[in-house]
């Protein structure tokens, strides 16, 4: 009995052990588990730790501003007030939201808006109650925003565009990046673009120089918790954002402006440029539209305003238009003509009103003809009869060659999209793209500007700047430096003395085609100009019996465009400026406006004030309260 | 020849001179270790739990000892009364439980709720305990020695399984089977059990695993087999549990510094997580100091069955202290992803009446078993003798 209680007893002590056994393997498996998580691959696992606890919120830069060449803003950033509602603040939303509408409206769609964000967002995320509040709605909430639940006043930085429609084409604006745009950016940027609020360029300078003009993202540490909840801020080792650089233009603000309104209604494009160096001092396209619109989303409707108006207010003219340079072309023509030495200056051409070549009468803008017409007086004239046969001299390579010499055709580069390269053409160009030969009527429409030349309006100003300084000047938008006076073309003085002579007569001396001008209208300054009419329609001979006669019988777009170019002071020229009214019905459109906005520039001469240039430094304006 | 007598304390001092104070010491120290990490988790605050907590292990630890002083004579009793009514109340948590996160485990009784199947680890192993005192060895392997057991381990793992809780079903059968183990099963009986079961697991691998469990359990073997399966979802809190343990590296991030527990990486921190806790403000120093004091606590539970005369004795503390080795490996198992998860907490660390309390009433029962030792309750005394 004994004997078998202790064997059981030892049975017993036996199994005991041997289940120790089996918890002791088991507990050293825990321990080198342990071993392996906490000490062997620790440094793996605190990375993820801290991937969990921390974050890095961009903090997005502020957009540098695009001035005018006085530091004039024309796009800068403006503060806006907004008011935010965070749901996990408040126990009642409508609560707060009644709280808040004794300071300010909240409709019901807002606030069905609102309801429905808060059902889809994270309960931390903020949700915009108002945007764009005026300063006095936003201080009274401001004031009392501490005793409502849930509601934080904010404040936003927007683009603003001062000048409103007067720069739209040249600045463009920014928009909320599509999925294009962050397609086409930089990987690295795709978080920026992706910032709620963030904008970049979609036209014009904006996207133009949208490197410069952001700027980069700072970064600002932060501990989340795993809902994603900031729960502070690290700022010493946060990044702050590089702010965008400021980007000068040539263009002065105040030529600018009022050349937009000068031109008014028309369906016109204005540019005004330093003859000596290229930089453009306007760049007008009218109607423009309100660049301000686009910032926050335009509606549908404003869109389709601007979308359906046959003035078509989106299209950049002043660049990407082109139309045939008419009688403008002639000073070219002229150029070539004493140049190449085909006719003596003083050498008279007898003007019928028509003359005939083949089989085709071709005819002068005046039916009775001038008579006996110089250099000279065909310039000041406008005589076409002069020019069909100065053109048959030269032949058709000599004029496309002085063309291209004075800008026709030239792809400027002006660092922004869209500039059109127009045409200057030739007998290979015909054959090339119209299965044509080329033929001496051919030479005698391009001879007066009537051909296949086109010419964006940019390109007619730099047409100009070059009759008027004989310098091969280009045209520049941005002002990153003293730009100094171009090259000379390389066309003798006297021939240039010459055209330029036959200009100023068009103002200035009786018969001129714009003497009734009555010059600029400055004590002293004499200018200098051509008008040009670029034919849209022929009246047929059957309309004619019909009575149509006049440009005015004829509807809007079947009108000529009406053209001048221009420059003061004629005697030492600084400014041209050039303005193209489509379907003006005529030059007479086109002289006046000209000639005042050229007026306001020789007037205000800002060429030669001090202004400033583009700093490589970034914009020092920072936007906040 | 002096003859050594080895008495059995009878009155209440000379009990409380046997008490086993370096063992009711080390579970001072997980007791500690508890509150504290509860007061870290809340933040350095002492509620929600850091205060209930310590509420609790004092209620336990005075319940525990005062569970001690009672003779086995007692236990032997009250063994099967208890079983049975912890098996009325899993019936009852059926009808009237509390439900959260989706099994029915709670029943309400005004200011308390408690887990029936908490209650039956401890009822479970004293019924055992109770059977075996009674049955001749030689009996434990035939049919009448077999049957009673099965059916006293079966019925509480049926009704737990419904909860469903498959953890604590899991526990409870390990439990029964060391107990028959221990009870001195004989070895050809667990060989032949041993090649059925290998014949199983070959069977299962032949069949394979997704045609014999739901699509839902699947999911959970192939998230705990690969992390990166599903891993914002079922994975989530399984990996995030290895980063908050991985991360405390060798000494621990430091007491209260803890990132992962405090920004909510992991929910229910302060209950079956909370070994990564800890793991992360004490880094591996701190969790295999847990592991060691609960590896002593074991050595010297296994001590104390070692030492007792009856059979009684012996098989309640061994099936107690299996009980808990199983709770602290499946625990930590669980934590480290050693394990699928299934939600067991860690004894006296981790937030939870009941299990505080049961845990402390099994430990109870274990000093009881060292004061009387050399008791030696008669045998066949019938069913409440």
């Amino acid at each position: 009995m004994r004997a078998d209680r202790q064997e059981q007893e030892l049975k017993f002590t036996r199994r005991a052990l041997l289940l120790s056994g089996a918890g002791a393997l088991g507990f050293t498996i825990l321990g080198a588990r342990l071993y392996a998580l906490q000490v062997l691959e620790s440094e793996r696992y605190r990375l993820l730790s801290e991937d969990n606890q921390f974050n890095f919120q961009l903090t997005p830069p502020s957009r540098g501003r695009i001035l005018d060449r006085f530091g004039v803003s024309v796009a800068d950033n403006r503060d806006s007030y907004r008011i935010l509602l965070t749901p996990e603040g408040t126990s009642d939303i409508d609560l707060s939201l009644d709280l808040l509408s004794r300071y300010m409206t909240i409709s019901q769609g807002r606030r069905d808006l609102i309801h429905r964000r808060a059902r889809q967002n994270r309960s931390f995320q903020p949700i915009t109650v108002a945007n764009d509040l005026d300063w006095q709605t936003f201080s009274t909430v401001n004031l009392y925003a501490p005793d409502i639940p849930g509601i934080t006043p904010d404040v936003e930085e927007v683009r603003n565009y001062p000048y409103g429609e007067a720069f739209a084409h040249v600045v463009g604006y920014v928009q909320t990046p599509n999925e294009n745009d962050i397609a086409n950016d930089h990987p690295d940027a795709e978080r920026l673009l992706r910032q709620p609020g963030f904008r970049v360029g979609k036209n014009g300078v904006e996207i133009a120089r949208e490197h410069d003009l952001r700027g980069a993202a700072g970064a600002l540490k932060t501990e989340v918790d795993a809902a994603g909840r900031i729960i502070r801020e690290i700022p010493d080792q946060s990044v702050d954002p590089t702010q965008g650089m400021d980007v000068v233009l040539t263009l002065d603000a105040d030529i600018q402006r009022f050349a937009s309104e000068r031109l008014g209604d028309e369906s016109a494009s204005a540019v005004v440029i330093d003859v000596n160096t290229g930089e453009l001092i306007a760049l007008v396209s009218n109607p423009s539209f309100d660049p301000n619109l686009f910032v926050r989303g335009i509606s549908s409707a404003d869109y389709a305003r601007y979308r359906d108006n046959d003035h078509r207010p989106l299209y950049h003219k002043s660049i990407q238009g082109t139309y045939p340079p008419g009688s403008t072309f002639k000073a070219v023509v002229a150029a070539a003509a004493l140049e190449h030495g085909v006719i003596d200056p003083d050498e008279v051409v007898r003007c019928t009103g028509s003359t005939r070549l083949g089989n085709r009468d071709f005819h002068c803008w005046r039916r009775e003809g001038h008579g006996p017409v110089n250099l000279h007086e065909a310039v000041k004239t406008s005589c076409d009869i002069y020019f069909y046969e100065v053109a048959e001299r030269l032949g058709i390579d000599r004029i496309n060659e002085m063309a291209a010499r004075f800008g026709i055709g030239e792809e400027f580069d002006l660092g922004i999209a869209g500039v059109a390269r127009g045409l200057n053409p030739s007998p290979a160009w015909l054959m090339a793209n119209r299965n044509q030969p080329w033929t001496t009527g051919r030479t005698y429409n391009t001879g007066i500007g009537q051909g296949f030349t086109l010419a964006s309006p940019l390109q007619l100003a730099v047409m100009t700047a070059r009759v008027a300084s004989g310098r091969a000047v280009q045209p520049s938008l941005f002002r990153n430096a003293m730009t100094p006076p171009a090259p000379h073309m390389g066309i003798s003085d006297e021939t240039m003395a010459r055209v330029r002579e036959g200009l100023r007569a068009v103002v200035h001396e009786q018969g001129g085609t714009s003497f009734s001008l009555g010059g600029l209208g400055i004590e002293g300054v004499e200018m200098a100009g051509k008008t040009g009419t670029a034919q849209v329609y022929s009246i047929t001979a059957e309309e004619r019996e019909q009575g149509v006669r006049e440009q005015e019988d004829l509807p809007w777009r079947l009108r000529d465009h009406g053209l001048f170019m221009c420059y003061a002071p004629a005697d030492n020229p600084k400014y041209a400026c050039v303005v193209v009214v489509e379907h003006g019905g005529g030059s007479s459109a086109a002289t006046r406006p000209a000639r005042d906005i050229l007026r306001r520039t020789v007037a205000r001469d800002p060429s030669s004030r001090p202004g400033v240039f583009a700093s490589l430094a970034p914009s020092t304006t920072r936007g906040g309260i | 020849m002096a003859v050594f007598r080895e008495t059995v304390p009878r009155d209440l001092p000379g009990k409380m001179m046997e008490i086993n104070w370096s063992l009711v010491l080390l579970l001072g120290l997980l007791g500690v270790a508890g509150v504290a990490m509860l007061y870290s988790l809340a933040g350095a605050e002492w509620n929600p739990w850091a205060v209930r907590h310590a509420l609790r292990l004092g209620v336990g630890f005075t319940g525990m000892l005062i569970v001690a002083m009672f003779p086995p004579r007692f236990w032997i009793g009250v063994a099967y009364p208890i079983y049975f009514g912890a098996l009325l109340l899993l019936v009852l948590v059926e009808f009237a439980g509390v439900s959260i996160n989706g099994a029915q485990r709670w029943i309400d009784l005004g200011p308390l709720r408690l887990q029936p199947s908490e209650v039956m680890k401890v009822a479970l192993v004293l019924a055992l305990a109770r059977f075996y005192h009674d049955l001749p060895t030689e009996k434990v392997t035939s049919l009448s020695g077999l049957i009673p057991p099965m059916m006293i381990i079966g019925a509480p793992a049926a009704l737990i399984i419904g909860q469903p809780d498959l953890g604590t079903t899991l526990l409870l059968i390990a439990t029964g089977l060391a107990v028959i183990f221990m009870a001195g099963l004989s070895w050809w009986f667990i060989l032949i059990v041993g090649v059925l079961g290998l014949m199983g697991v070959v069977g299962i691998a032949v069949v394979g695993l997704e045609n014999i469990l739901a699509e839902y359990q699947m999911d959970r073997v192939r998230a705990f087999t690969n992390p990166d399966f599903d891993p914002l979802g079922i994975n989530y809190h399984p990996n995030q549990a290895v980063i908050t343990l991985g991360s405390g590296g060798m000494t621990g991030k430091g007491y209260l510094e803890g990132t992962q527990s405090k920004l909510g990486f992991l929910p229910e921190m302060q209950t079956d997580y909370i070994f990564t806790a800890l793991g992360e403000e004490f880094g591996f120093v701190g969790g295999i100091s847990v592991l060691a004091i609960n590896a002593l606590i074991m050595a010297q539970g296994v001590g104390v069955a070692v030492s007792c005369k009856s059979p009684f004795l012996r098989l309640l503390t061994m099936g107690l202290i299996t009980t808990y080795a199983l709770y602290v490996f499946i625990n930590i198992g669980m934590v480290s992803r050693l394990m699928p998860v299934v939600g067991v907490p860690l004894p006296l660390i981790s937030y939870g009446g009941t299990v505080v309390l049961s845990i402390l009433v099994a430990f109870g029962l274990i000093l009881g078993a060292h004061i009387h030792r050399n008791a030696e309750p008669p045998r066949g005394v019938g069913l409440f003798g």
